[in-house]
């Protein structure tokens, strides 16, 4: 097995180096963060910092007082904002289409059909379209530059029903109608039967929506104009714009938005991966 | 109306009120919108709203930059495609060999990207391909190549910015990819093998075909993402330099929010959703030969 043994020993030291390659970008993002002002604006670039410092984390995320003004960037409300946006999005979500997706495969309902192609139909409109006309409905509404004009869009979850009435159609209907028969409510028969059943489904969806919804910068660039109302992706975007020169600063800023995402993704990766290839989720 | 029935509205209704509000109601708007000359002044004052027919497609296509917008998409799409396709294909058929170990653990890793902020990640690219102190023309240094001003020579900064979007995506069509490859039948490759086939015949004439409508989806998939870049050289370039990354979303980010030509911004939507809309019937017409639909 001579031949085996070399062939394996190239096979995985390419992987190896490829996987190296891909992660030294995130790898690098991080030891620049912690590198003293300016260093990483010196020749060569370094990939080490010759001391490891917190200052642009402090720098970035406390509020000082300058020339007896206070002065920040704005990163942890924007954080706050980020955090609580995408939990509530995630909740909601969560709530409007598990439920709605079980209806759609399980119960029995006039019009059922003809709405499931209304909505898998509407998949090929991109969101882009509705955008600027939304804008102007959530001016007149009074949503611009809310919280609620942020999540609203996300809520009108159509990957997510058709991905939850998918998963949903594996269950055996001899199940409900055992339970129908045992006299349960619709209610109950979702809550103690269906719910348990769609867990590992509901994990997943969270994780797309919290990631989606962290993630999303267009709609909240339109959305928000006030600069405490800005969640993470607008606030770094408008910092860099006056700060890109500024690298040290800026590889914080992207750590502080990054991290938290990897993190929960590498937590829960299984789910991920495994309902990017069940269902038709849009990535 | 039964129980089973009054049920099924109390857990579709919420949802659908959602999108018919959110959704539906402004994509019928958004053809209203696009026949009007909806701008910073109807927006004071409802009363300066003007139809204009197909005015706004017409003032569009005797629009340089509308055009420059739709070269440049053009251009990310037709080489971006191949490049994030055969880097994603390289990954799963690296990944896939039974010598790999730990693939799991690469499969995560190389993954990861795909999962981070579009926002943070592309302010950590604009740094590396910084002209002087970015490690790619670090990288090009040791092997002799002079430096490249990436994001500020109007040539090389649509290779660059597809440098970061293939980094990003490569990880969503590798598990795609890596799912379809553990499809490829197993009695086929090792007749082929004994039959003498390298490499390369195999990969030609067993694999390809076996995974050949998965790779064609990715690939019509992947135009539709294309077609809708606008974070990236928002962040990166500001549409520059010499207006060569300004994308058509990011064309109409500008018409729409900076200028407030809400009309002509709307009949770019329009313009954009037909383009997707073709690719996506093609993808459907894919499907059916494949019979996947």
């Amino acid at each position: 097995m001579r031949p085996r043994f070399v062939r394996g020993v190239v096979a995985n030291t390419l992987v190896a180096l490829f996987t190296l390659a891909t992660l030294l970008p995130l790898a690098w993002m991080v030891t620049v963060s912690f590198m003293p002002r300016g260093e990483a604006s010196s020749f060569p670039p370094p990939f080490w910092p010759s001391r490891w410092s917190w200052e642009n984390y402090y720098e970035l995320l406390v509020r000082r007082e300058i020339d007896g003004a206070f002065f920040d960037y704005r990163v942890l409300p924007a954080l706050w904002n980020s955090l609580a946006v995408a939990a509530l999005a995630t909740l909601l979500a969560l709530l409007l289409t598990v439920p709605a997706g079980y209806a759609f495969a399980k119960l029995r309902f006039t019009g059922r059909e003809r709405l499931l192609r209304l909505l898998i139909v509407s998949l090929v409109v991109p969101g882009q379209v509705a955008m600027l006309p939304l804008f102007l409905i959530f001016r007149e509404l009074g949503l611009v530059n809310s919280y609620a004009g942020v999540i609203l869009p996300g809520l009108a979850g159509i990957f997510a029903v058709l991905f939850v009435r998918q998963a949903t159609l594996a269950i055996p209907d001899e199940m409900i109608d055992a339970a129908r028969l045992d006299g349960a409510g619709e209610l109950r028969i979702f809550a103690t039967i269906v719910l348990p059943l769609l867990a590992p489904i509901v994990v997943t969806l969270a994780l797309f929506v919290f990631l989606g919804s962290w993630n999303d910068f267009l709609w909240p660039l339109i959305i928000l104009t006030d600069q405490d109302r800005y969640t993470l992706p607008v606030a770094i975007a408008a910092i860099g714009r006056e700060h890109a020169a500024e690298g040290e600063l800026m590889m914080a800023a992207a750590v502080v938005t990054t991290l938290p995402v990897l993190a929960i993704f590498l937590a829960l990766q299984r789910y991920y991966m495994t309902g990017m290839l069940g269902g038709s989720v849009k990535g | 109306m039964t129980r089973q029935e009054r049920a099924a509205w109390l857990f579709v209704a919420p949802v659908l009120t959602i999108i018919a509000l959110v959704f539906l109601l402004p994509t019928l708007l958004a053809l209203a919108l696009g026949v009007t000359d909806y701008s910073i002044y109807a927006l004071a004052d409802w009363s300066h709203l003007r139809f204009v027919g197909l005015g706004n497609f017409v003032t569009l296509f005797h629009t340089p930059l509308f055009w420059r917008a739709l070269t440049n998409t053009a251009l990310f799409a037709a080489l971006g495609v191949p490049m994030a396709i055969g880097t994603s294909l390289a990954a799963a058929l690296l990944l896939n060999d039974a010598t790999v170990r730990w693939k799991p653990l690469w499969r995560v890793a190389l993954f990861a990207p795909y999962v981070t902020s579009v926002v943070a990640t592309a302010t950590v690219w604009q740094y590396m391909l910084n002209t002087r102190f970015g490690l790619i023309n670090r990288a090009l240094a040791w092997v002799g190549a002079g430096p490249v001003d990436w994001l500020g020579d109007p040539h090389a900064s649509i290779p660059a910015i597809l440098l970061f979007v293939t980094w990003k995506i490569f990880g969503y069509n590798m598990i795609v990819f890596t799912a379809a490859l553990s499809a490829v039948p197993q009695d086929l490759m090792e007749a082929a093998r004994l039959d003498g086939a390298s490499r390369w015949e195999r990969f030609r004439h067993v694999t390809l075909p076996a995974i050949g409508p998965t790779l064609l989806l990715a690939a019509v998939m992947s135009v539709a993402g294309f077609l809708q870049l606008f974070a990236e050289p928002y962040v990166m370039t500001q549409g520059g330099p010499a207006q060569r990354t300004t994308t058509v979303l990011y064309f109409m980010f500008d018409e729409g929010f900076k200028w407030w030509n809400l009309g002509q911004a709307s009949a770019v939507a329009l313009i954009l959703f037909l383009l997707i809309l073709a690719v996506t019937l093609v993808q459907a017409r894919i499907g059916r030969r494949y019979e996947w639909l």
